[in-house]
């Protein structure tokens, strides 16, 4: 039975890449409840970029990382494709920040990680492909630690891209770097998304960021974290700063987390 | 600018070590002279005395018996650590049971084991290989288990993520991500072992720098070959450890480092 007849079996809409449907997340620490997420329920499509938004600590994270199967909900469940998630599969590949990549190997290495059971020729020239796709030529046999943060996410980003998954989960990726840095790499990530069609959820607390990159922004209120509203954004690429829409949305987005949080 | 104060800090990095050794060598040959002893040798007798071995042939075979001694002490219970340590630090079931038992037996001192080596091997040089092997083991076991149970949850996510099997994630994240801490455990554990060679060559052999030491003193109280050997010890194990240091900086490993340069 297909994935799609599964899901269709299961009453989910098929044409859904990933849902999320009422996700509740409780923690119990020295005997304390700590409830982080009430009731999230998400649809997001194939080939969409989501930002997930909201202050930190809110329990942002902690949604990405049931997605990704790292952790299991108290209530409620993630499908993609259908298929409830139960554990981290390489079809859906989670980016730290640039600590994640591994610093007892090279670049190149890194790249070819997840790449294991490929013919040595194909493996080769994925990774060739997707050293050139992040900019990293050249730098093949340096290690991370001879590399600056922002190179270091490249190789991460590189490393996800090159198991050829359908979905990329990327954790506030861009947070230890520098701004400049920081819009270099937002450019990328959409050079990049428009180059791989990856369904891609990206999780940040910074407004701006989150309008230049995605179609929908989801925005999340205070722990326990529930979605207050999904804003689209309906700026075509490459988005101006300037433009009043930007404006208009940011002020949207603001008045939603502002009214989260009394400001 | 910079470059100057570089060059300045390398130039002060050779300067004042050999600064400091010879203010000490000089405050022990005034010392020696000003009280007139008979018994403490000044520096330029010890000197003398480790020639005078160099001559008769023993200084390099002890050197040699002693460094086996510790070599073959140090393998057996990196053999035996590395894999116990490891195995402590994965399995927490395995942690709990072996913690109480390793916490005892760790601050025995060596010297305490020696007459249970005796009763175990005789009158062997294998009682004091034993004595080196119990004295590297438990260090080398406790390093080992602190450097899995510090390798970032992050790399273990990263690999469970790109589906990898745990014997997989073992071999291919677990052990290089804990690598260098292993290595610097190693290094911890050698020195220890060297220094305990002193007592090891106490027991049932009759050559190395730590029976050098004891039978100079027995054999004609000459503190002048006493004092050499101590000395021999000590600039030996200096030179090892440089050696730990240097896989340290090896390429691969070198990340695990970054806070020492």
């Amino acid at each position: 039975m297909s994935a799609a007849q599964k899901a269709a079996e299961a009453g989910s809409p098929v044409r859904s890449k990933l849902t999320v449907r009422e996700v509740s997340k409780t923690f119990r620490a020295d005997g304390k409840e700590v409830r982080v997420l009430e009731k999230v329920s998400l649809d997001i499509h194939e080939g969409e970029f989501i930002c997930l938004l909201g202050p930190s600590g809110c329990g942002k994270s902690t949604l990405l990382n049931i997605m990704g199967g790292f952790l299991k909900p108290t209530s409620g469940e993630v499908r993609v494709d259908g298929e409830v998630v139960t554990k981290a599969d390489p079809r859906r590949i989670f980016v730290f920040q640039e600590r994640g990549v591994f610093p007892w190997l090279t670049v190149a290495n890194n790249i070819a990680f997840g790449l294991g059971k490929l013919p040595y020729a194909e493996r080769e020239e994925r990774v060739a492909h997707y050293v050139d796709l992040v900019g990293l030529k050249g730098f093949e046999q340096s290690y991370p630690d001879e590399l600056s943060g922002g190179m270091k996410q490249r190789v991460e980003v590189a490393r996800a891209l090159a198991v050829n998954p359908d979905v990329l989960y990327l954790d506030e990726p861009f947070g230890a770097l520098d701004s400049i840095t920081r819009l270099t790499l937002r450019a990328e990530i959409l050079r990049i998304w428009a180059a791989e069609k990856k369904t891609i959820v990206f999780v940040t607390h910074d407004i701006e960021e989150s309008i230049q990159l995605a179609d929908r922004v989801v925005v999340m209120s205070a722990r326990p974290a529930e979605i207050r509203r999904i804003v689209p954004i309906d700026i075509p690429h490459p988005r101006d700063l300037g433009s009043p829409r930007y404006s208009a949305l940011r002020e949207v987005i603001f008045d939603e987390l502002g009214l989260a949080h009394k400001i | 600018m910079d470059d100057l104060a570089k060059r300045r800090r390398q130039i002060e990095s050779i300067v004042l070590p050999i600064l400091a050794a010879a203010l000490l060598i000089f405050v022990w040959h005034e010392a020696v002279t000003l009280t007139g002893t008979k018994i403490m040798p000044a520096p330029l007798a010890v000197w003398k005395g480790a020639i005078e071995l160099g001559r008769k042939g023993i200084l390099l075979p002890y050197i040699r018996d002693s460094l086996l001694r510790v070599g073959t002490g140090f393998t057996l219970a990196a053999l035996v650590g590395i894999p116990l340590g490891l195995a402590v630090g994965l399995y927490r079931p395995l942690e709990q049971a072996l913690n109480p038992v390793i916490q005892i037996l760790r601050p025995i001192s060596p010297l305490a084991w020696i007459p249970v080596a005796i009763v175990i091997f005789g009158i062997h040089p294998a009682a004091a290989v034993s004595l080196i092997f119990l004295a590297s083991l438990f260090p080398i076991v406790v390093s080992s288990a602190n450097a899995v149970r510090s390798v970032p949850p992050m790399f273990l996510q990263a690999g469970e993520n790109f589906g990898l099997s745990r014997p997989a994630l073992f071999a291919r994240v677990i052990l290089p991500a804990a690598l260098p801490e292993l290595i610097t455990g190693l290094r911890i554990a050698f020195g220890v072992a060297w220094i305990v060679v002193v007592a090891a060559e106490m027991v049932a052999v009759d050559s190395g720098l730590g029976y050098l030491i004891v039978d100079s003193r027995n054999a004609g109280k000459r503190y002048d070959l006493v004092v050499a050997g101590m000395l021999l010890i000590g600039i030996i194990g200096l030179l090892l450890d440089g050696l730990f240091r240097a896989v340290e900086k090896m390429r691969w490993l070198r990340w695990g480092f970054r806070a020492d340069s």
